[in-house]
């Protein structure tokens, strides 16, 4: 990070931090007041506050209650544990790389298909489409179930919810970016009596870097939404999904925020990735760096 | 090719494009334009035939009939006595385009071993010829550039390079220096005829600058709108030496001024 970045972020973050501490308080407050008229004891400011953000079940854990709880089951756990985030985070990381790798595939062929063919293009282009139209959320656990029938459970059946998700993007992207070059640079193939998988490889693809990496970046995120999503129906077993549906079942909020916690930044890590593999082959391809 | 041949083939030699009568009409939205209507035209072997003409006058699309880029509606066309499509087939022409076209993300030595990748030569012969062309245009050097690191008229070099690549003895060049600055292109127009002299291709040349025609060419071509047909064919006195003041002479001016009558009989100065 540039040190013209570094204030501006510390800013934002810092901001943030104020804002969330603030809702804290506004936001446990009533319960906690709840608690001093049970007991019927007195107490002032200070006291309240620093209560607020120490109940066991608040409406809104405070930042350091969930950095805490983040620290104890990642650092101090084992990540074999049942109750480390590390082991559910891999759970869920390893369905969320699964089915973007299936997704990113499945997109690209699809957008090969529909360049090359003017009838694929008119009739899977709507359906892909339509596809996303249905809410996930919906969706997810029937795929779930329907698999599970047929035999299929564990890892695939995930990865298949986050395959749903991000092959879209990777879809959309591709179909743009293959039809990239421009007419100059087709016409120039041509005069050359350039076969079909010669103008594919040697033009239409590298043109379409750009767009693949930027639907990647998309796709990957909803990668792991897909992945939380398709742990939700199946009984919160294992995965951040699960840890989210547990924390819900019992109002265990700060379990719930540190997994929403990872979830991001697993999120964010993804998305780096792709985002530094993204300027590496544009920068071996040439670009201006 | 230093002595002073005359103009034109030896007669009686097959020429080496030959269009007959030929038409283009496309349909658009507004309803069919005639882009090409009744022309005939015979190129012979070594010539440098320029067509000039205002916006729309045809002379690109009969540059893209030549190479099987566009389809005639009429009239017949042969190219090296075949059709247009055998010789895009035969890799017969290299074509040069307004815009130097070249791949970004290939550098200079790459983009110029394109046509030589797809046409399956082998690597040492693809390295041999690549080294050859870049110094036929003066590019020795430039080999490992990215196309964002030279200058435009480089560019365009580059994207002549790519096109003498390969062994076609036609060369199609349409506006190649069309968005370049004066000097560049005087300098331009210098090193291709050096280059013409030294091969022994057959050159057909788009332009819109009456000067750049009239220095270039062995033959002028000149065509009109509205249907895009040709108004005058010009066959150039200027000897093959041509240094670049040869244009301040009576005899480059007397051919520029034909041409620029071709081109008011033709009705293209009105309603421009």
């Amino acid at each position: 990070m540039g040190g013209g970045r570094t204030v501006p972020v510390l800013v934002v973050v810092a901001a943030i931090m104020a804002i969330w501490y603030a809702a804290t308080v506004w936001l446990n407050t009533p319960w906690q007041l709840g608690v001093y008229d049970r007991e019927g004891r007195s107490w002032n400011t200070p006291e309240l506050i620093a209560d607020t953000m120490a109940q066991e079940r608040p409406v809104l854990p405070a930042p350091h209650q969930v950095a805490v709880e983040i620290w104890e089951t990642t650092v101090e756990k084992k990540v074999t544990s049942k109750r480390s985030l590390v082991y559910h985070a891999w759970i869920t990381l390893s369905a969320t790389l699964l089915g973007f790798a299936i997704g990113t595939v499945l997109g690209i062929v699809l957008a090969v298909a529909i360049v090359h063919n003017r009838a694929t293009d008119r009739s899977v282009m709507p359906w892909v489409i339509a596809s996303q139209t249905i809410p996930i959320l919906a969706i997810a656990p029937m795929i779930i179930v329907v698999l599970n029938a047929v035999g299929l459970s564990g890892l695939l059946p995930k990865a298949l919810i986050s395959t749903y998700l991000s092959f879209f993007p990777v879809v959309v992207g591709m179909v743009k970016g293959l039809r990239a070059p421009e007419a100059i640079q087709l016409d120039l193939m041509r005069t050359y009596s350039a076969g079909t998988g010669q103008v594919f490889w040697k033009l239409r693809w590298p043109s379409s870097m750009p767009y693949l990496f930027a639907s990647m970046k998309v796709a990957v995120a909803i990668s792991l939404v897909g992945a939380i999503v398709g742990e939700l129906p199946t009984g919160a077993v294992a995965g951040l999904g699960a840890r989210l549906l547990a924390g819900s079942y019992y109002g265990q909020t700060i379990q719930i925020w540190s997994a929403l916690i990872t979830a991001a930044v697993l999120a964010a890590v993804l998305v780096s990735l792709v985002g530094a593999a993204n300027t590496y082959v544009l920068r071996r391809m040439g670009a201006r760096t | 090719m230093q002595t002073a041949v005359p103009t034109g083939a030896t007669p009686g030699a097959h020429p080496v494009i030959r269009a007959s009568n030929l038409d283009l009409t496309f349909q658009t939205g507004d309803g069919p334009v005639r882009a090409l209507s009744n022309v005939s035209l015979d190129i012979a072997k070594g010539d440098f035939v320029s067509f000039i003409g205002p916006s729309g006058c045809g002379k690109t699309t009969l540059l893209r009939v030549i190479a099987d880029l566009e389809q005639p509606t009429g009239g017949s066309i042969t190219v090296n006595g075949v059709s247009p499509e055998q010789a895009r087939r035969d890799r017969a022409y290299g074509y040069v385009f307004q815009a130097a076209g070249l791949y970004p993300w290939r550098n200079i030595a790459r983009n110029v071993a394109l046509p030589l990748e797809i046409m399956g030569y082998s690597k040492a012969e693809q390295r041999e010829r690549v080294a050859r062309t870049l110094d036929l245009v003066n590019l020795t050097g430039f080999e490992n550039k990215f196309p964002w690191q030279l200058s435009g008229g480089m560019q365009q070099r580059a994207s002549i390079a790519r096109a003498l690549a390969f062994d076609a003895d036609i060369l199609l060049m349409d506006e190649p220096f069309g968005a370049l600055d004066e000097i560049v292109r005087d300098h331009l127009n210098e090193q291709l005829l050096q280059l013409w002299a030294r091969t022994t291709k057959t050159i057909a040349f788009v332009t819109h600058s009456i000067p750049e025609a009239v220095y270039l060419s062995t033959k002028i071509v000149v065509m009109s709108p509205r249907p895009g047909r040709v108004t005058d064919v010009i066959e150039s006195t200027l000897p093959r030496e041509r240094p670049l003041d040869i244009r301040e002479t009576p005899e480059f001016l007397e051919i520029a001024h034909r041409v620029r009558e071709g081109l008011r009989a033709g009705h293209s100065y009105e309603d421009v």
